[in-house]
């Protein structure tokens, strides 16, 4: 086999990337732009992230949209940890299937029908719609992504470390959390980034679900951009690019230094006489 | 581990080994006492109906190979399982049903299961910190541990910045922390080399001694418990077979199983020709004499019985024994394996049966006397081998 890239995979990853990036990456450089008009180029400037400032019904929107996402990964990181553990540790319980699809349902369905789905239920319980309802829809759609972190997590956890500690007269509740959570920590971390991104950047599920008075950063967003596109669009958007950029940046380099770091153990462990 | 530590072990140990024996003293009351246990794993029966006494001060060890249910008998005393019939008490205390985080015994992990979040001083202190003790007295405990096992220097690393034989040290010195009544040892050497392993079963004898402590170790390493306990129970699917000193394991097997588990043995079908007290005759289509064992057996004439002999018990010469009343049957050299310190012989016998003798390389001389296709006589005399009916 030849070192390096042939001709033709360079020019199919170089077009990948173009067809992927080239849209957000246009979209960041019009941003800067100093021009009203998104497509003609007239010079550099950070205006339009000031008019962002001055921007009440932005702010106010990315604002309910932090605090859904906030809760909503919260509650799902807890709720996903814990059918996590169900599903790996208690063996072949009664309705172990039927629990383990349903957990894993919201992973395939489509956006659409769970936001209709959802909007349903809310309608038939009569519940008022609005901030907590979009935070109830994000937690059950996310909470399947946090399930499946924390579960590949806990199926390489050493059973062995939990008896140890019960054997040293620690009871299982206590040992839960001063043995198998400051292990598991980094998958439940990154767990809670995937959700909290996750939520931030929904916008069919929070249209389907929300009411009068929340609205999200995403929802604002479309609605504006029915109306034409405005440089501020673009200058939020970027924002909001490099915080999804940074928490999934984070949370890959916790999962990666993890497993880098059971890797040099094993080696020791393995090279340690 | 300097050779003066290891001798000065041999010779403590050897001497008290040669006074302790409560299991022969009728009025002794046994530490730990299986009734009739029964575990099953659904249809998978892994301890069968066993009853076994463990005595204070006892190093006790479980053989046997893998799923013969050794590690699930002591998985049940730590609490991990729970007997579906029988009783298991500790001190006079039942403890069927008793979570493993109220028992008074610890245990050795095979993996270790070191905390790997929390460094060796706070491995150590883990189980002090959960009964409550005072910080000073768990400082002065885990100085004490870590004294123990040589591990001073290292007790504010990580368990991933020790050394394989190290994290052995640490996941001891936490298991005796608590001072359980029992220490559990799941295969504790298993993961070290050959040296290591040697040097540290003498270690842990040391250890057993200087605190008085009943330990109860699981291994399918048969020198590993021969060298370590003072009783040795062979097991093989969920039942006992033998439960008796490792001389007495090893010279007196009570059926082929233990014999054949538990070190190099030669098996010899044979009939049972007259018995008498002390001295068994047998005909065996491998020899053309009748063989002679010195030793009282329940049997009659005609019955199927084995002669099991140890390799290093059985001579090999080119001439036939001189002696009076030694078993000898002729064959030819098979094969020959050189071991360095030993030679073993395989002979041929004439009915196609081959039989291992060993001989001790006294001397450096390369050249053998005995070479391949000779044609030679084994011997042993009566006390060498043992009659087994089963």
């Amino acid at each position: 086999m030849r070192k390096g890239l042939s001709w033709f995979n360079t020019t199919s990853i170089v077009l990948g990337f173009v067809f992927l990036y080239l849209p957000i990456v246009l979209l960041v450089i019009y941003s800067f732009n100093a021009s009203r008009l998104v497509t003609v180029w007239a010079g550099f400037s950070t205006e339009w992230y000031w008019k962002l400032l001055e921007n009440d019904q932005l702010l106010e929107a990315a604002w309910v949209t932090l605090r859904v996402a906030f809760i909503s990964a919260s509650v799902a990181t807890v709720l996903g940890t814990l059918a996590a553990i169900a599903l790996v540790r208690y063996g072949r319980f009664w309705g172990r299937t039927l629990f383990s699809g349903m957990v894993y349902a919201p992973l395939v369905m489509p956006e659409v029908i769970t936001g209709l789905s959802l909007l349903l239920l809310f309608v038939a319980v009569n519940f008022d719609r609005g901030f907590w309802t979009i935070t109830l829809a994000h937690i059950t759609f996310t909470m399947c992504f946090v399930s499946v972190v924390v579960q590949s997590r806990l199926v390489t956890f050493d059973r062995s470390l939990e008896e140890a500690a019960l054997d040293l007269g620690c009871p299982p509740l206590k040992t839960f959390f001063v043995i198998t959570l400051p292990i598991i920590l980094p998958a439940v971390i990154s767990g809670w980034m995937l959700a909290f991104t996750l939520s931030l950047d929904d916008l069919v599920i929070a249209s389907f679900t929300t009411g009068p008075g929340a609205t999200t950063l995403p929802m604002r967003i479309y609605s504006q951009v029915r109306l034409g596109v405005t440089p501020e669009i673009n200058a939020i958007c970027t924002i909001m690019i490099a915080v999804v950029t940074l928490v999934v940046v984070a949370a890959s380099i916790i999962t990666k230094r993890q497993e880098v770091e059971r890797e040099r153990a094993e080696r020791l462990a393995a090279a340690g006489g | 581990m300097s050779t003066g530590v290891t001798d000065k072990t041999q010779k403590t140990i050897g001497g008290i080994r040669r006074k302790f024996a409560p299991w022969n003293d009728p009025g002794a009351v046994p530490l730990i006492r299986y009734k009739n246990v029964t575990k099953r794993f659904g249809e998978f029966t892994a301890v069968d109906n066993l009853s076994l006494d463990i005595y204070e001060r006892e190093f006790f060890a479980l053989l046997g190979p893998s799923g013969c249910g050794k590690t699930t008998l002591m998985r049940m005393l730590a609490g991990f399982e729970e007997p579906t019939e029988g009783q298991i008490t500790l001190a006079g205390q039942d403890l069927v049903g008793m979570p493993p985080y109220r028992r008074q015994t610890n245990m050795m992990f095979q993996s270790y299961a070191l905390f790997p979040h929390m460094s060796v001083w706070d491995n150590i202190a883990f189980g002090l910190k959960q009964d409550g003790m005072e910080k000073a007295a768990v400082a002065a405990r885990v100085e004490e541990m870590l004294k123990l096992v040589k591990l001073e220097t290292f007790a504010r690393r990580k368990p991933h910045q020790l050394s394989g034989g190290q994290r052995q040290r640490v996941a001891l010195a936490r298991s005796l922390a608590k001072r359980p009544k029992v220490l559990l040892l799941d295969e504790p050497l298993g993961a070290l080399d050959k040296k290591l392993r040697e040097a540290t079963q003498f270690e842990l004898m040391d250890i057993q001694m200087e605190l008085g402590m009943t330990f109860l170790i699981v291994t399918h390493d048969q020198e590993e418990a021969m060298t370590v306990a003072d009783r040795i129970a062979v097991m093989d699917h969920g039942r006992l077979v033998q439960v008796a000193p490792p001389a007495e394991v090893y010279e007196q097997p009570n059926c082929r199983y233990v014999a054949d588990f538990v070190g190099d043995v030669n098996i010899i079908d044979a009939k049972i020709e007259s018995v008498a007290p002390g001295a068994v005759r047998l005909r065996s289509d491998a020899a053309d004499m009748s063989l002679m064992i010195a030793q009282d057996v329940e049997a009659k004439p005609g019955d199927q019985a084995w002669i099991a002999i140890r390799p290093e018990k059985v001579r090999v010469d080119l001439d036939p024994p001189v002696e009076q009343g030694v078993n000898c049957l002729s064959g030819t050299i098979w094969d020959i394996g050189y071991l360095g310190d030993l030679s073993i012989y395989h002979v041929e016998l004439p009915n196609g049966a081959r039989i291992k003798a060993a001989k001790p390389n006294l001397t450096r001389v390369v050249e053998r006397p005995i070479s391949w296709d000779d044609k030679v006589w084994v011997s042993w005399t009566p006390d060498a081998g043992v009659v087994l009916t089963r």
